[in-house]
């Protein structure tokens, strides 16, 4: 597909902070952590002009650079101008708002039944983080494998989970996509290739280097037809577990597809990122195992787009991973029993501010690609499509006591023999439904 | 006791006219002791007392300073002790844990703290290689008097990978001590016993427990009050059948005993507190006494804490049973997320009394063919 970002401008939304790092030439320059968006409500306000023709992904593989955004303001109106210039085409658009809409809705929602007890346990929003998910996930076929965190509601229904199948998961009905038994933290399908939901920071992150694994074997030992690329969503706090480090180092050792995708929102729990990284610029330990390392705006869409877009054409063409670090914001609690006392409001005010939803309606609006009409009849699509995932999932049944001992193996024989002689598992009365096994 | 309260104050300086006063003081001092106590208030005066009475003290874990503990196990330690002796850690359990051995091998004393204990298993080769097994590797030269406490168990509703219980995994090593508290006296003391053992600890509490009160005696209150580890408590004398169980268990255990009590069967209750060393002198002794068993916990049956206490039984008491030896544990299932299949997979109050039943009337049984 062709890729805008190798010969164009990136069209900048027009919002005044849009934040990038430069290293055009020279190598050396390093960022002093105190321009990096920490715990402190400052705005970094440099902006840089960069040379944007050549596509640097293709030319310097294990050179450190970054994403430009030029926010100077006669670039911008000429590009509104020309339609050409622009990144998406309407549909696109249009695609990419609904996603991003969905996962706020679905996110709301998720709120309000946790706090009428239908939901329980531990529940964690992605609200304000949509961009990075919608961004990625839309340029993925069915095939290519996403794993995620435990904030992994949204990655699944961008991936297209239906909303019905979350929200009975979350309800712990047996209608949800893992029958109930996985919940919020835990969504898998096999279907739409979703590999999970770990709890565990860090866990995902050999799996989906297991997935491109097996993509790369595919193609090279069974000698299948097979492109398949795999996207692994985890956190800041996550670059600093050991697991991560292996798995950069061995991805790029055998040039695994994949790409890591860091979604910086700068807190882990009530930990800041500055406070708990030596060296809070996560892009650089790219470079360090082999591989690119690209810092974006993770609250801009299109911006994410295009880097997405880049890094996992490099994977489908076999040139091996990508590290990119998108900068984005969670703007709810860590879950919804975490009292969020540490955060600055101002910075959350900031990021507020930059919402990814308002920010691509804007775009839209200013370069006329849709109408307000357009989009409100998306919105009203969404919230009837949430109201009905609700319903489906509140009339559902809960799973039957005989579903306690199932699934434990995918042979049950595991279960072992019985007093009769024979395979537990094939006497009837086993998932009957007393725990005693 | 009263002249022991006038030389108490003449050493502290007050002079004789207050003495009434002081009475008074300490009277009233005396009956609002007889208070209650979180779990949660009772580790935390715990730890702080160690901390303040002993420099080389220090806690290590994630969330532990600035957000005043995941659980608020560790509220206010980092205003009282500074960021050097509580320290907010980054994600990463296999690296804090072996700083944390590391630091033991040279005479501090750490409290390391894990959000729960399933992320223990991203440290346990710390656990077991580097700290359990050291004393005996190197021959008594290195002691490691470390600490690793954290939520065990099944929470609410929070997952597969979240609800494991790691008693049996630990108490299976040689060189850890494993404890299990389940009221606030047994979280003070068994906790303030631990922080002092030279030993490497793995103190296993519990998240539903942390908000529970129990009411808490003076001397617990007393800062030097500390436990005995590998000694367990009879919470509940009885004669009919022992049951014993840890942590949240003694909990429905203790509840179970009121409900067969109605129905005329005494049952004695056996709060195990320590994991490992398992008191088996005491178990043992009550089996002895009421002939049967009944096990409980809320881990996974295969290889669990009761397997080995059923072994001891059978080892040591077995011509004094009088009914095969109940054992009650978690289903053999991965947690479930849905709320009616956990509550299954735990065991409740109505297994342990079916349970208890169930080894009382086995034998009536066989005395009836008899």
């Amino acid at each position: 597909m062709a890729c805008s970002a190798t010969a164009q401008i990136i069209q900048p939304l027009s919002i005044n902070s849009a934040r990038s790092v430069d290293n055009s030439d020279a190598c050396t320059k390093t960022l002093s952590p105190s321009s990096f968006l920490g715990s402190t409500p400052r705005i970094n306000k440099k902006l840089f002009a960069v040379n944007k023709s050549i596509s640097p992904l293709a030319r310097r593989p294990t050179t450190v650079f970054a994403v430009s955004s030029d926010v100077v303001k006669e670039k911008k109106l000429k590009s509104n101008s020309s339609l050409s210039n622009l990144l998406i085409t309407k549909k696109e658009g249009l695609e990419l708002y609904e996603d991003m809409y969905l996962g706020r809705a679905f996110e709301d929602m998720c709120a309000q039944m946790y706090y009428r007890g239908k939901m329980f346990g531990f529940v964690h929003l992605y609200n304000g983080q949509e961009a990075v998910s919608t961004g990625f996930i839309k340029l993925l076929k069915k095939e290519d494998y996403v794993v995620s965190t435990y904030r992994d509601h949204v990655h699944s229904l961008s991936k297209g989970v239906p909303a019905r199948e979350v929200m009975s998961e979350l309800f712990g009905k047996t209608t949800g996509c893992c029958r109930g038994q996985g919940g919020s933290m835990h969504m898998f399908s096999k279907e739409h290739n979703v590999l999970g939901g770990f709890a565990f920071i860090g866990e995902g992150i050999p799996v989906a280097t297991g997935a491109a694994f097996t993509s790369k074997y595919k193609r090279e030992v069974l000698k299948e037809d097979c492109d398949e690329v795999a996207l692994a969503f985890f956190g800041d706090g996550t670059c600093n577990n050991g697991q991560f480090f292996e798995c950069l180092n061995m991805a790029a050792l055998w040039k695994l597809p994949i790409v890591f995708v860091v979604e910086n929102n700068l807190w882990a729990i009530g930990m800041s990122h500055v406070r708990a990284t030596s060296d809070p610029q996560i892009w650089k330990k790219g470079p360090a195992f082999g591989m690119p390392g690209i810092h974006v705006d993770g609250m801009d869409v299109l911006k994410v787009r295009e880097v997405a877009k880049e890094a996992i054409d490099r994977a489908r063409r076999g040139e091996g991973p990508t590290l990119v670090e998108c900068e984005t914001y969670r703007f709810r609690g860590h879950s919804l029993a975490d009292p969020d006392e540490l955060r600055d409001p101002a910075e959350k005010a900031h990021y507020a501010t930059r919402d990814p939803i308002t920010a691509l309606k804007k775009y839209m609006a200013e370069n006329k690609l849709v109408s307000e009409a357009e989009l409100k009849a998306i919105d009203k699509k969404i919230d009837e499509l949430v109201e009905d995932a609700v319903e489906f999932a509140d009339k559902s049944p809960v799973p039957a006591r005989s579903q306690l001992l199932e699934n434990v193996f995918a042979d049950p024989r595991g279960f072992g023999i019985g007093p009769n002689g024979k395979y537990r598992c094939e006497d009837p009365k086993f998932t009957e439904g007393t725990a005693q096994v | 006791m009263l002249r022991i309260i006038k030389q108490r104050l003449a050493y502290n300086g007050l002079p004789a006219p207050t003495l009434e006063q002081g009475i008074r003081v300490i009277a009233s001092r005396a009956y609002s002791t007889a208070k209650e106590m979180t779990v949660r208030e009772a580790l935390n005066s715990a730890i702080d007392e160690e901390m303040s009475a002993d420099p080389k003290v220090f806690i290590m874990g994630e969330e532990v300073g600035e957000y005043q503990g995941a659980y608020k196990i560790s509220k206010g330690l980092l205003d009282k002790y500074g960021p050097e002796r509580v320290l907010d850690t980054p994600i990463t359990e296999a690296g804090f844990a072996g700083i944390g051995v590391g630091a033991a091998y040279y005479g501090l004393r750490p409290v390391i703290e894990f959000m729960t204990f399933n992320f223990s298993m991203q440290a346990i080769d710390h656990i077991i290689n580097s700290a359990a097994k050291s004393n005996y590797m190197s021959a008594g030269q290195i002691s490691v008097p470390i600490v690793f406490r954290g939520p065990n168990g099944a929470a609410a509703g929070v997952g597969a990978q979240h609800s494991h219980c790691y008693a049996a995994w630990y108490s299976s090593c040689p060189g850890l001590k494993v404890l299990a508290p389940y009221s606030s006296e047994d979280a003070r003391g068994l906790l303030k016993a631990a922080i002092r053992d030279p030993d490497p600890v793995v103190f296993l509490e519990n998240e539903l427990l942390y908000g529970e009160s129990f009411p808490v005696s003076a001397e617990a209150l007393d800062s030097s009050f500390c436990l005995p580890i590998g000694k367990a408590k009879i919470e509940r004398e009885g004669k009919d059948v022992t049951i014993t169980a840890f942590s949240k268990m003694v909990g429905y255990a203790l509840q179970a005993a009121e409900i067969l009590a109605k129905e005329g069967i005494n049952a004695e209750v056996i709060n195990l507190r320590s994991i490992r060393p398992l008191d088996r002198s005491t178990i043992n002794a009550s089996v002895r006494k009421t002939n049967r068993l009944v096990t409980i916990e809320e881990g996974f049956p295969q290889h669990g804490v009761g397997a080995e206490i059923c072994a001891s039984i059978l080892e040591e008491s077995f011509e004094y049973l009088d009914a095969p030896v109940e054992r009650i544990a978690g289903a053999d299932v991965p947690m479930p997320y849905a709320a009616n299949l956990e509550r299954m997979a735990v065991p409740q109050i109505e297994d342990i009394v079916r349970a208890a039943k169930r080894a009382c009337y086995k034998s009536s049984l066989l005395a009836a063919t008899a």
